[in-house]
């Protein structure tokens, strides 16, 4: 048989067209995008009139712009914070919620029901709950004694009540993957552990830490990606302010390509953001993957 | 002797942090139904005087949230009924079928994965703009039809499936298209279902891309528009309250009656 009518075979055919819709459409909108934030990343461009070739220049700038450089260093205080608070936080609520007390479906509700908010709605929302003067925020940390705080409107403040905001609205989702993953580990092995002496401490470190590995490598990983290109919350609530205080990359990202056109110098910006993600990502399956326990 | 609660200790850390997870939500609901004198007002007022319903009927007055539901009903709808139509087609190919080409195309398909939204948006406004779909739904559409997520999550899905009812259903006569439609497909309903799922919380609740597309008021999908109407009412707080549990209200109503669906998708997403 002729290598031509091999291609044209039945299932060649059959399988090319079943893959044709997706392919071209990711094509489009995902693989050309590639190639051309490359390309954007070496032109001037206002996304407007024809482009003009930059060269290295716009990489040039990125490297001794201030500014840029504060805001990868607030994004990497960001993703240091809301990770470990947000895995961690969400792997002690689902040891709480593994167990068949009462009221557990309430509780699972409970901390379920902000993944379905929306980030503009929990912006907006947290934007009331920590207004200075009439925040609700204020009245109960006032109770105990603390504040009263300005929050978003402080500089020195509002990165961090960015990281209490979006810890809210995560933390449903990886106890979910949690307890997921709790599910997962089976009833003998603890029994075991235990017949052997073990306490509850030493079973949950050298027996359920080490089962949930891969579900923490995911959670840590998956964070880490979303926490790097955290945006939504921080245009609904600080438009990157008080005094830049919460400019982190994306909305510098932003605010360069669609508030002043600078495309090229944003697709630089962006291009510097994948190679973090992917230094991140890399790094951490890298030291992760030596580490997780794979049951069989 | 040890005392012993007459309740699990458990219960004094889940009802703190379900009391901190649900008190924003009801104090928004609470604001939304007070007057704006009880919320400018300090300490707040706890208990409102009453219910202001009168709020919503302001919020829906002042912004027209009911195209925003529809807008975003036609976007969403969309991108869930072409993301199963077009990932269950190509998630099969690359399960079952043997054609050319295809680990190279699976890779490069999956590859795209690596690569966040926000790295390559604006190329993907370029492309839309020179689609002339800047400033509509088809421009907010066009980018959410097909994702490799989908594919991938299909294939391994259809993988597990066990082959023969497929063969004998070939030779009986069945098409390829007949043995997706009447056998795998019905056989993946919890795939399809996290599929749609995961599609339709993340297009509804999309709002970078919206931001970037959208300029006008009557194509603006819920959130856009709700990201707007607080630009537009800065401290009228019992008003965006309003506004914001009428954009929230159904989905929350939809999670949470669809709890046991939403959980075991999103918890299908993170493990394997």
């Amino acid at each position: 048989m002729r290598p031509g009518r091999r291609i044209l075979g039945s299932e060649h055919l059959a399988g090319w067209v079943f893959v044709l819709p997706a392919t071209v459409l990711i094509v489009v909108f995902g693989i050309i995008p590639i190639g051309w934030v490359v390309l954007l990343s070496l032109q001037h461009n206002d996304l407007l009139a024809a482009p003009t070739w930059a060269g290295l220049s716009n990489y040039r700038e990125l490297v001794h712009d201030p500014e840029f450089r504060d805001s990868v260093r607030r994004t990497i205080v960001y993703t240091a914070l809301f990770v470990p608070i947000s895995v961690g936080g969400a792997l002690a609520v689902a040891l709480l919620l593994h167990s068949e007390i009462r009221f557990n479906r309430f509780y699972r509700t409970a901390v379920f029901v902000p993944v379905a908010t929306s980030t503009v709605a929990t912006g907006i929302l947290f934007n009331w709950l920590l207004d200075p003067t009439y925040g609700i925020a204020n009245y109960l940390l006032g109770k105990v004694g603390l504040g009263p705080y300005g929050f978003f409107q402080d500089p020195d403040q509002a990165l961090y009540a960015i990281v209490a905001m979006t810890v809210w609205g995560w933390l449903g989702f990886d106890v979910i993957i949690y307890l997921a993953a709790l599910q997962g580990i089976p009833g003998d092995v603890l029994e075991a552990a235990a017949l052997d002496g073990a306490g509850r401490w030493a079973t949950f470190r050298h027996v359920v830490l080490p089962l949930l590995s891969p579900a923490t490598l995911f959670l840590v990983v998956w964070s880490t990606i979303n926490a790097l290109q955290v945006f939504d919350e921080i245009y609904v609530t600080t438009r990157g302010g008080p005094l830049q205080a919460t400019t982190v990359i994306v909305y510098e990202l932003y605010n360069q390509a669609f508030a002043l056109f600078h495309a090229g110098y944003a697709a630089a910006i962006a291009l510097v953001l994948f190679l973090i993600t992917l230094v991140f990502s890399v790094l951490q399956l890298w030291v992760g993957n030596r580490r997780v326990h794979y049951s069989s | 002797m040890r005392m012993r609660l007459p309740f699990s200790p458990r219960h004094l850390a889940l009802v703190p942090i379900s009391a901190l997870m649900l008190l924003p939500l009801v104090w928004m609901f609470v604001t939304s139904v007070e007057t704006l004198d009880q919320t400018r007002h300090f300490p707040p007022t706890l208990i409102p005087s009453g219910f202001h319903w009168s709020n919503y009927r302001a919020a829906w007055d002042q912004a027209p949230f009911g195209r925003f539901f529809v807008n975003s009903l036609i976007v969403t709808g969309t991108a869930v009924a072409s993301n199963l139509l077009f990932c269950s087609l190509a998630g099969y190919a690359f399960a079952r079928l043997r054609f050319f080409g295809r680990e190279v195309l699976f890779i490069a398909l999956l590859a795209t994965l690596m690569v966040p939204f926000q790295v390559i948006m604006i190329p993907t406004f370029l492309i839309v703009q020179h689609l002339g779909l800047v400033d509509s739904l088809g421009g907010l559409i066009a980018p959410n039809l097909v994702t490799p997520f989908g594919i991938f999550l299909l294939r391994q899905f259809f993988r597990t499936l066990p082959v023969d009812l497929e063969e004998a259903a070939r030779i009986d006569g069945c098409t390829r298209l007949g043995v997706l439609f009447r056998i795998v497909l019905p056989l993946s309903l919890p795939a399809l279902a996290t599929l749609g799922i995961v599609t339709f919380l993340w297009t509804w609740n999309d709002f970078l891309w919206p931001l970037i597309v959208i300029t006008s008021t009557d194509q603006s999908t819920v959130q856009l528009g709700l990201a707007s109407f607080q630009g537009a009412h800065d401290t009228k707080w019992n008003l965006l309250m309003a506004g914001n549990v009428m954009a929230l209200a159904p989905m929350l109503i939809v999670f949470v009656v669809a709890q046991r669906w939403f959980v075991r998708s999103l918890a299908s997403t993170g493990i394997r």
